[in-house]
């Protein structure tokens, strides 16, 4: 009896279609991840009768007009000097006694701030501020923190704030992790992130 | 009785193609679970300034997008030339943010409403007074998480 083979059914285009389908997501992907800079907001709370008292010299005032100048500690500055000027104001450590700062490797300028925890960073803004030169100062601010707690973590431990903070992230760290993330809110009690932000003024 | 005789070939047998459709599967089906489309399009402006010190968003389904911008050039004609806020796929007015915050919990699971983190894609030449006025409502709706999302670089170039 004569039996006819069972042809082949040619799968040869198929790869093309698969192709075809697989160039339609690669186009579609998109891979980038946003990055940004974080903050939290306050919450709202009743308005308190008695504020803590906070030290005039322990408050460091950014000002931003409507054209973008900015006035720091009543003075004009450009944005490429506000990081040096908030490392300065925050490592100054002026205080005595109690409010001494023992890492604190600055100018000890008593007219400047006591103690980075006590330090505050008060940005204030004009409503027709630009956004892009309101995100420049909170940069270079951060970046003044960035650079204090890199210090001082390259002193205690021999590594970079940033390094411990991205080895906290990363899932095949092999360290243990409770001990770095007291490192790392050790580092972060030493140099508190405390900016303030006033609402815009209107005008 | 060469039941074990090897067959004789004749020169270099051609390759078989057949697998070339699995690994082509494999990769589609890798890009196919990787991928997000993008949800919204753009109404608005959104170049992002630049900055240096950032962090990266990693988790995206706990990320809401609030866009902040004049109008696209299409858009003016309408919708003026005056910063707006941008929700899902729609223009919105500041009241709405609250709404956009509640219904955006949940859509969320439970356990990770605590988690969510709004990101604020403002265009560099907006006004501080907008950006402020959503920031008080978001404080209202208690969605204290946020984000300025930039674009990587120097932030000496967002000053003109």
């Amino acid at each position: 009896m004569a039996r006819r083979p069972a042809e082949e059914i040619n799968a040869g285009s198929m790869a093309d279609i698969a192709f075809l389908l697989l160039i339609f997501f690669l186009v579609t992907t998109t891979i980038i991840t946003d990055q940004g800079i974080n903050r939290k907001l306050p919450p709202i709370q009743p308005p308190q009768e008695n504020p803590p008292p906070i030290k005039e010299k322990n408050i460091f005032i950014v000002l931003i007009n409507k054209n973008d100048q900015l006035l720091v500690e009543d003075k004009p500055m450009q944005i490429e000097d506000i990081r040096e000027a908030a490392v300065s104001f925050l490592d100054n450590g002026g205080g005595t006694g109690k409010e001494a700062c023992n890492y604190c490797e600055g100018a000890r300028d008593p007219e400047s701030s006591d103690n980075p925890i006590k330090a505050v960073v008060s940005v204030q803004s004009d409503r027709q501020t630009q956004y892009g030169t309101y995100i420049a100062v909170q940069n270079e601010l951060v970046a003044a923190y960035n650079q204090l707690r890199d210090r001082a973590a390259e002193q205690l431990y021999n590594v970079s704030f940033i390094q411990m903070e991205e080895d906290y992230k990363d899932p095949s760290y092999n360290g243990d992790k409770t001990v770095l993330k007291e490192k790392i809110t050790k580092i972060q009690d030493m140099f508190p992130l405390k900016i303030s932000e006033a609402e815009p003024k209107r005008n | 009785m060469s039941r074990f005789s090897k067959k004789k070939s004749s020169g270099t047998p051609a390759i078989s193609t057949a697998s070339l459709p699995d690994i082509v599967f494999i990769l589609l089906f890798f890009f196919m679970v990787s991928t997000t489309m993008r949800q919204t399009n753009l109404l608005v402006k959104n170049t992002l300034p630049y900055a240096d010190q950032v962090e990266k968003l990693d988790k995206k389904d706990l990320i809401s997008y609030i866009y902040i911008g004049a109008p696209s050039s299409r858009y003016q004609s309408t919708f003026g030339t005056e910063a707006r806020i941008q929700l899902n796929d729609k223009y919105a007015s500041l009241s709405e943010i609250r709404d956009f915050v509640y219904s955006e919990r949940a859509a969320m699971r439970q356990e990770l409403v605590p988690y969510l983190t709004i990101a604020l894609k403002v265009d560099e030449e907006s006004n501080m007074g907008l950006v402020s006025d959503v920031k008080q409502e978001l404080r209202k709706a208690e969605a204290l998480k946020i984000n300025y999302t930039t674009k990587e670089g120097s932030a000496t170039q967002n000053v003109h």
